[in-house]
């Protein structure tokens, strides 16, 4: 399983990416690899805010229904509108092709508290 | 709680890199590699499924035939030796103790296949209804006797071929033989749970490692894989097979689960079958039919069921169907709606997703 250094993860198995301006989130290879193949992705419009803490949008998986939750609060600036016609690309693809929103971070800061990559493998060791 | 049961094939599904859950106080794989590869494995080649959970029970004696046409809701007499039928166990109120199926292997020994969830529950029932039903017979619960291994698809007959005596060309659907596979004597049963071709393989629990394995060498050159219970639910949902606790349960009669081709209410006397009259004449008040989304989503068991805004039933099993790359399922609604509408939806997240009632099987 991978688990890229520059990214920074949760404890509800989301990572984030700063790029500029913007902050990437998605899943990660545990978490789409605990859900398996994944059949649907349900995703904010453009323009909306997300809240830290609170669920976004929806992945479903053959099986399994499972909310994803905001990383930090923002405002959508993209979504990865290629996602509902290929949820697969999650599985195959979860720190790139997969990615889910682009926000615009209201408060940066909280990125601060999240894991690194180092913490985040102990987290799911432990789990 | 019970202490989860493991099946003697436990660790060769940890060995495979299964992902293990509990099912019906089973420790069982739910997975291999992934649930759509396995599912289409077995559409378009073939599946290894360890079945082993499953419960089997024998009646044996000169009266088990009078007792078995008491206690199961289809007709036996129609039954040759040799024969398979898919039947079930009811409640004198109608409702459903579980499906089975029914083997006869003459007219004094027949054995019962069950859910592995009911087992326990289904033996109890079946031993208060002797008590009811005395006569010259035998009831005994020989689970721990069998393994099963659930061999289906297309390609299932030519791999099971190369490792049997047994003239499969000639064992129809729905019927078995006592013979023998890499060597080992089993059950050889053409049944199955997939909507394939295929065979169910009763063996001695010593037995089971080395058909697994033997199978496997033989079959995957011929693209057999291993295949958890994901697959195992998608592939009988497509194919609108009922699963006790989804379609069938103490509360839903046969009538409303589209279980009416087994019930033989013509039959003299059964359990159930005054409750099952009465509800005939009176009208039955659900049916279960078949939905497909016509907008996005995955529907799911419970999720509620409406035409023009009103709720008028509840999804039993629903699924993104691995096939055909839609939102699938199975349903409960007021006979009424069942018989009159077409268009329906499922409401996933508070909202309404369009649906249309579609002939079953799904595929």
């Amino acid at each position: 399983m991978d688990f890229p250094e520059e990214l920074k993860y949760t404890e509800d198995h989301e990572w984030v990416l700063l790029e500029g301006d913007l902050v990437s989130i998605g899943i990660s290879d545990f978490a789409q690899d605990q859900l398996g193949d994944v059949v649907f992705v349900e995703l904010p419009d453009v323009g909306d805010t997300v809240e830290v803490g609170k669920a976004f949008g929806v992945v479903e998986s053959v099986k399994a229904v499972s909310d994803v939750y905001a990383p930090l609060s923002g405002e959508v600036a993209e979504v990865n509108t290629d996602l509902p016609d290929s949820p697969e690309t999650i599985n195959t693809s979860p720190y790139e092709d997969g990615w889910m929103i682009r926000i615009k971070p209201d408060d940066l800061s909280v990125l601060d508290g999240l894991m690194d990559a180092t913490e985040y493998q102990a987290f799911i060791e432990e789990e | 709680m019970n202490k989860v049961k493991k099946t003697v094939l436990n660790q060769v599904h940890r060995d495979l890199g299964a992902r293990m859950v509990e099912f019906g106080g089973w420790d069982m794989p739910v997975q291999y590699t992934g649930v759509i590869a396995e599912h289409l494995a077995v559409r378009s080649a073939a599946g290894l499924f360890d079945v082993s959970h499953m419960g089997e029970f024998e009646v044996s004696g000169p009266d088990a035939f009078v007792f078995l046409q008491f206690a199961t809701i289809n007709d036996l007499s129609s039954l040759v030796n040799g024969q398979v039928q898919y039947s079930a166990l009811c409640y004198a109120t109608g409702g459903i103790v579980d499906d089975i199926t029914l083997y006869r292997f003459d007219d004094e020994k027949y054995m019962l296949c069950v859910n592995a969830a009911n087992i326990d529950k289904d033996f109890a029932w079946l031993q208060e209804l002797a008590v009811q039903h005395k006569g010259d017979y035998e009831l005994v619960n020989r689970s721990v006797d069998f393994a099963q291994l659930a061999l289906q698809g297309p390609k299932a007959a030519a791999i099971l071929g190369g490792l049997t005596s047994a003239d499969l060309l000639s064992l129809k659907t729905y019927h078995f033989c006592e013979s023998d596979v890499a060597g080992m004597p089993m059950i050889i049963s053409r049944t199955g749970y997939t909507g394939e071709d295929g065979f169910e393989l009763y063996c001695s629990p010593t037995d089971a490692e080395t058909l697994w394995r033997a199978l496997m060498e033989q079959g995957v050159p011929q693209g057999l894989v291993p295949v958890g219970l994901g697959a195992r639910d998608t592939l009988r949902l497509e194919k609108a097979y009922a699963l006790y606790g989804h379609e069938l349960s103490a509360e839903i009669l046969p009538l409303e689960a589209r279980l009416g081709w087994i019930t033989k209410l013509e039959k003299a006397n059964f359990c159930g079958r005054e409750a099952l009259l009465k509800a005939k004449s009176g009208g039955v008040r659900r049916q279960l039919i078949g939905l497909r989304l016509t907008q996005p989503g995955v529907p799911r068991e419970q999720y509620s069921v409406r035409v023009a805004g009103r709720e008028v039933g509840q999804v039993t099993s629903g699924t993104m169907s691995p096939s055909s790359r839609q939102g699938i399922a199975l349903a409960l609604v007021e006979t009424v709606a069942a018989k009159n509408e077409s268009e329906f939806s499922i409401v996933i997240r508070g909202r309404e997703i369009s649906a249309e009632k579609v002939k079953l099987p799904f595929i």
